[in-house]
């Protein structure tokens, strides 16, 4: 064989295993949406064979209808995209503040705060589930009805916990370290303050390392299920995945899930579609993964 | 405008000294250029004056002000990086304007002097452009213009030129002198490049190890080094250095003698010598002679090497020590390799050193 035949047999064999990997990750999503239009007993007696991944049978729209009926869905994304978005923001703000002042400001006492932060990542959320849960039950609110104590059943009790974590901050401060420090003098001594420098500056060069963290973010908090399962009992509040719980009463319909995550996984679809070309820069750039 | 002062300055990381207590006066409009070995400092007491080190010791004042402990925008000064450091997402206007727009200047006030400073270095036609867009030189362009802009009372320079081509960097430094003539700021420039320190200058310091080693005019360096590490530093090619006896002393002229040189007798200025002493004796490839008798001091040997460069010639000769002296000559000559040759010398032109300890593995 020539060395053209190897180049080639090789290129074939590469893109063979790379389009078996993409079909492993796309099969779960295919199997999710065609099952959505497939009528329950469809459903189970072709789970065991190829029919699962094809739009065949009898297929509609009534797993869609019925599953509107069965819950207030438009009201649990409404929920969880508000929730999403209000933390995604509020994150991106804080967290990147944070990471400007661990990597470009000296203060006594950075190298320690930074240490402690980043040691939170070890810590699992189910640890301090509890302790969590006490404190928000207590906390103080002024809101429409004046001071009250106690968040629980509120948009404030899924939003403020999340706005810091260990996990963003150390994103922001990796990707600003990257950055040429002569930028930032040259800022400063043109005189700029440091919130120039940030909002001017650091955060115009920053598109990659916000879309990454905006995902990041946006992900673990649209699928948030535990922390809103334990503080949230009103309907009003509860967002898309405690809402799953719905379909798994008495008499599992599984046409009706699968219609309801194929729902509830387009906010998520759109909002990496959006931003997918800053998150693969991001990857490529800073070598940090997702 | 301003006359800078620096007084005992002193910087520590722990217990690294990296400047160990520098004295400078730089007077109002005045082109300072400190110059030195990589690692001697000159980088870190430019910042220092910039404001973007702290300095753990000594005073240093802009104007009439001390400023040890004034953040960088308070100081009056503008600095132009050696990696340009233009801001990559604006566009070469909003790069040169953005010291006034920090500043809160009015729209007018921006467009009227990123326009006056854009004639001064003639990139009218580069604004609108990004630095994605530019070339080295053009982008060097935007940070001066970003310097400028402002009028600050002092300019700071961190190895400008160290990014660009040998040609481009000709250009720069012959811009940057009509520069400092025509807003008569006061100006300093840190380099490594001898040529860019000796062109540039009003008033050069030479850095060794955080420690300043001499200041003066470019040409007093060069004909009056004051130590081994400046006469060695300053001059292409090199100070040829020939370890010496001193034989006797008359006055202030001391006769020394050395393997492959004849007696002669030197300026002693840089004493007290003393008779049978080792001196390094100090020799500009430039005041080499070859093959004329005109000179008193005299040395002899082979020719190693030649180098025609067309308006001169560089030659070395390897003495019968085996060690090598380079001479360079102002016309073409032709040299056959391994041909005998006489060096002489004027010896007003030789210098005499005590011997130094960390120079003495590099004299001859």
């Amino acid at each position: 064989m020539t060395t053209n035949d190897n180049h080639g047999l090789r290129l074939i064999v590469r893109y063979l295993v790379l389009i078996l990997i993409a079909l492993m990750f796309c099969f779960p999503l295919v199997f999710m949406i065609i099952s959505s239009f497939k009528p329950d007993q469809q459903l189970l007696l072709d789970s065991g064979n190829i029919r699962a991944f094809l739009p065949v049978g009898d297929l509609s729209f009534d797993n869609y209808s019925e599953a509107f009926a069965r819950a207030p869905i438009a009201l649990f994304i409404f929920n969880s995209v508000f929730v999403t978005a209000i933390t995604v923001t509020l994150s991106l703000l804080l967290c990147s503040t944070a990471g400007f002042a661990f990597t470009f400001m000296e203060w006594r006492g950075r190298k320690l705060a930074l240490s402690i932060i980043l040691a939170t990542l070890i810590v699992p959320f189910q640890a301090i589930a509890i302790p969590l849960l006490l404190l928000a039950s207590k906390l103080p609110w002024i809101g429409m009805d004046g001071l009250t104590w106690g968040w629980l059943n509120s948009y404030h009790v899924q939003i403020i916990p999340f706005i810091a974590d260990g996990l963003t901050i150390y994103l922001f401060a990796q990707y600003f370290k990257d950055l040429p420090g002569e930028l930032i003098e040259a800022a400063r001594v043109e005189g700029a303050s440091w919130w120039q420098i940030y909002r001017k500056v650091v955060m115009p060069l920053s598109g990659p390392v916000l879309a990454t963290a905006a995902i990041l973010k946006f992900l673990a908090m649209y699928n948030q299920y535990l922390w809103p399962l334990m503080v949230v009992q009103e309907e009003g509040y509860r967002p898309v995945m405690v809402g799953l719980q719905y379909f798994f009463q008495l008499n599992i319909a599984w046409g009706e899930v699968m219609a309801y995550l194929s729902l509830i996984t387009v906010p998520v679809l759109a909002f990496y579609l959006y931003l997918q070309k800053a998150f693969i820069a991001s990857i490529a750039s800073t070598g940090v993964k997702g | 405008m301003a006359r800078i002062t620096l007084k005992g300055l002193k910087k520590s990381y722990g217990n690294a000294h990296v400047i160990k207590g520098v004295d400078i006066d730089i007077e109002d409009g005045e082109f300072c250029v400190f110059v030195g070995p990589s690692g001697c400092g000159k980088s870190t007491l430019l910042r220092m004056i910039a404001g973007l080190e702290d300095i753990s010791g000594g005073d240093l004042n802009i104007g009439d002000l001390r400023v040890n402990d004034l953040p960088p925008k308070d100081r009056g000064v503008a600095m132009v990086f050696q990696s340009y450091a233009i801001f990559p997402h604006m566009t070469v206007r909003e790069n040169v304007a953005f010291g006034l727009t920090v500043s809160g200047a009015s729209k007018q006030e921006k467009e009227a002097k990123v326009a006056e400073a854009a004639r001064i270095l003639q990139m009218e036609h580069l604004l609108d452009r990004r630095p994605s867009q530019l070339s080295g030189g053009q982008r060097q362009r935007v940070a001066i213009g970003r310097a400028i802009v402002r009028k600050p009372r002092v300019f700071l320079f961190d190895e400008p030129l160290s990014n660009l081509d040998a040609a481009l960097r000709m250009d720069m430094r012959m811009e940057i002198g009509k520069l400092h003539q025509q807003l008569g700021a006061t100006m300093i420039y840190v380099t490594h490049d001898q040529v860019e320190a000796m062109t540039l200058a009003d008033k050069i310091v030479v850095l060794k190890d955080g420690l300043v080693q001499q200041i003066g005019a470019p040409m007093d360096l060069y004909h009056n080094p004051s130590n081994l590490f400046v006469a060695g530093f300053l001059g292409a090619p090199s100070m040829n250095f020939i370890t010496v006896q001193v034989t006797a002393i008359d006055g202030d002229k001391v006769l020394v003698s050395g393997p492959g040189l004849n007696d002669v007798a030197v300026s002693g200025k840089r004493g007290p010598f003393t008779v049978g002493q080792t001196a390094i004796l100090g020799l500009r490839p430039q005041y080499l002679g070859v093959n004329d008798d005109t000179g008193l001091g005299k040395l002899h040997g082979k020719v190693a090497l030649s180098e025609r460069l067309g308006a001169e010639t560089v030659i070395e000769v390897t003495q019968a020590s085996g060690l090598p002296v380079i001479a360079t000559l102002s016309r073409d000559v032709v040299f056959d390799v391994g041909s005998d040759v006489n060096l002489s010398f004027d010896p007003d032109h030789a210098h005499l050193f005590q011997p130094d300890e960390s120079f003495t593995k590099n004299a001859h």
